[in-house]
């Protein structure tokens, strides 16, 4: 194995793990304020396929990228809607979500399967990108890869330094009390939802405009299931959902890395990887039942309705 | 203003009501829908829900969609009453006829009446299997079934694309994703003679009889509502749930997998990369559809096989997208939660004696 591979390896896995971040601290935001959104693989294609759209009409990548947030936005504002407001179960509004966004992808896209446009770019980070080895591997990303780190940022900082953070987990964990000491409960499950479909929709933007970057049906390949056992598995913290969507990164591109060292192996095989390495993820994290129940969100899943 | 108010009990009529304001909703949306795309809404309408059942053959045709829907919707009730949610119906579905599909192809040159038989319930078998290993993870490892069954539905979909594309691809195919035809000894028959709906139909009417007796005269059947309406009672109660857990992701397990292996068996004759159409997704919104009860689940199936019918009619005939079945799909399920906010709930007119008593208390 040489430097060079390594590398690339190294740069593939930051490159495949970006989507999963942004999924990821979108649903733990959602998730802390109580609110389990399952539909993240329908916002995840909607925010793909709208993004794509956009970006071929206006001619512009950034305006589709946009546009992928505001699909994603307004998908998870149904899904407020539903959920929040009128306390539909949550399992089944998220579940609802997917296959809506699925069908109505597909049917949005069939126009754009086969096109191609220019994706956004990297962006070398001049000086820092020509440290040997680092620089390919940190500082010769697209713009989403930092922004990714950027709003990775801004999470950890709002959950151990924010009076706002506090609210978040405060709603999450007793929604009653919370809007018994005068927290808006309903204003903060909106937002962190909407929050939730922003991430999610620049996810499904960065997967159609940067990493492919192309539409094709069902594209995001189960990413926004992923993204959601990856929250369980970083016990709601931002951190180690950075952590965690890295390693799935490195799964996913595995069949690159085996093809480097000379193995031939099925890529149907391969591409399983990731799905296995998600239930054994979730087979440890779960065994340590004692753990996942202090950090579950305690009212998650829970529907609240103030009474009036 | 209007505002919700809690209904003292939940409303029975609302309960059977949501499903047909919801299609109607669905139906609404579709026209505008189509208007929207310039169509003529009552044509294609007409053309999606109507005109595929204007003919016996037509009538057939949901027949083979209603088959495999119902089998998954049947085994996703009794998951879903016990609110063990489990979304691997299509992973099961696609397990059981690879499973299947693999021994059909082994038996390739048996000509014996045994061959079916054995194909069959070795796919029954592989579904159950497929189940068995989320029952396992969620009973022993205590992990979430929503997202180990959605993994195990990847998984499946990549074992059997890896199946056609390497070992059980027809050495004489043109290199076509695809395995050889089965013998005719490993082929499901016909429900009636000329129309494809295959046997399974029947076999899927039956159990539906069994499941609803299950589910209304047994005390497992009880044990499993208990469970769903009420973990704690059902632990007071002294229900073994970890037992329930496994009883119903078998029973679906393996009602999915013998829905895979008849569609294989019973329509495709080969295995392909697209031996199913989701109807293992689908199966999910028959099951909130219908209530959860197997008369229900029976009315949500023909529905939504209609919707497939018609996604392939308005391609045919209008050169729309097939997609439009799964928008449809999608639009009916998210409707359907909505209207159900009335089943607990009704709107009140907030008048403005109410607030005059509520400002003198």
């Amino acid at each position: 194995m040489d430097v060079d591979l390594i590398t690339n390896i190294l740069f593939a896995t930051l490159r495949t793990g970006t989507p999963l971040v942004l999924i990821a601290l979108g649903e733990m935001v959602c998730e802390k304020s109580g609110v389990l959104n399952l539909g993240q693989e329908g916002m995840l294609l909607m925010g793909a396929v709208v993004g794509f759209m956009f970006a071929v009409i206006s001619g512009n990548t950034w305006v589709g990228l946009g546009a992928s947030m505001v699909a994603g936005m307004l998908m998870s504002g149904v899904f407020a809607l539903l959920a929040v407001t009128l306390v539909a179960n949550q399992v089944a509004t998220g579940l609802a979500l997917t296959i809506f966004g699925i069908g109505l992808s597909a049917f949005l896209g069939t126009d754009y399967v086969g096109m191609g446009i220019d994706g956004i770019g990297p962006w070398e980070i001049p000086l820092l990108s020509d440290i040997p080895i680092i620089g390919k591997v940190l500082f010769s990303h697209d713009p989403l890869v930092y922004l990714s780190w950027i709003l990775f940022a801004l999470v950890y900082w709002t959950f151990r330094k924010t009076r706002v953070g506090l609210i978040i987990r405060a709603v999450g964990e007793n929604p009653e009390s919370a809007n018994a000491i005068g927290m808006p409960v309903m204003k903060v499950r909106y937002a962190a939802v909407i929050f939730g479909g922003l991430m999610t929709g620049l996810a499904g933007g960065y997967l159609s405009l940067s990493y492919t970057p192309l539409w094709t049906e069902g594209m995001s390949a189960g990413r926004g299931w992923i993204a959601l056992a990856l929250v369980v598995f970083a016990s709601w913290k931002a951190e180690r959902v950075m952590l965690g969507a890295y390693l799935f990164g490195l799964a996913s591109i595995m069949h690159l890395i085996l093809q480097g060292l000379g193995f031939d192996i099925s890529p149907n095989l391969l591409a399983m990887l990731p799905y296995a390495a998600t239930i054994v993820v979730l087979m440890v994290i779960a065994s340590d039942a004692m753990r996942s129940k202090l950090n579950t969100p305690l009212a998650l899943g829970q529907p609240y309705r103030p009474q009036l | 203003m209007l505002r919700l108010e809690k209904r003292p009990s939940d409303s029975r009529l609302m309960a059977y009501m949501s499903p047909v304001m919801a299609i109607i909703l669905t139906l609404i949306s579709g026209a505008l829908l189509f208007a929207f795309l310039g169509q003529s809404p009552t044509h294609s309408l007409y053309t999606f829900f109507i005109s595929p059942l204007t003919d016996l053959y037509g009538w057939s045709e949901l027949g083979v969609k209603v088959a495999p829907l119902m089998l998954c919707a049947l085994g996703l009730t009794l998951c879903f009453r016990a609110k063990v949610w489990n979304i691997g119906a299509e992973g099961q579905f696609i397990i059981g006829g690879l499973g299947g599909g693999y021994l059909a192809l082994q038996m390739g040159n048996i000509e014996s009446a045994w061959v079916l038989p054995a194909v069959i319930l070795f796919g029954a078998l592989c579904g159950l299997g497929w189940a068995a290993l989320a029952a396992l993870l969620k009973t022993r490892f205590n992990c979430n079934e929503v997202l180990t069954t959605i993994m195990l539905n990847y998984i499946a979909l990549n074992w059997l694309l890896y199946s056609v594309h390497g070992p059980l691809k027809d050495p004489e195919g043109f290199n076509f994703p695809e395995s050889a035809l089965f013998s005719d000894f490993a082929m499901l028959p016909p429900l009636f003679e000329d129309y494809r709906v295959s046997v399974s139909l029947a076999f899927a009417m039956i159990l539906m009889v069994a499941i609803w007796t299950l589910l209304s005269r047994t005390m497992i059947g009880f044990q499993i509502s208990v469970l769903g309406e009420d973990a704690k009672a059902a632990q007071f109660a002294g229900f073994r749930a970890k037992r329930l857990v496994w009883l119903t992701l078998l029973i679906c397990g393996a009602l999915a997998g013998f829905a895979g292996v008849s569609e294989v068996s019973g329509q495709i004759g080969q295995l392909t990369p697209y031996i199913s159409p989701g109807y293992g997704y689908s199966a999910i919104i028959v099951v909130f559809l219908g209530r959860m009860h197997p008369v229900g689940i029976l009315l949500g199936s023909m529905i939504l096989g209609l919707t497939f019918l018609g996604g392939e009619m308005v391609q045919m005939e209008l050169a729309m997208p097939k997609s439009i079945t799964g928008l449809f799909q999608g639009m009916l399920l998210f409707y359907l939660l909505a209207c159900d906010l009335f089943i607990g709930y009704r709107i009140k007119l907030k008048s403005s004696a109410a607030k005059v008593a509520a400002a003198g208390s």
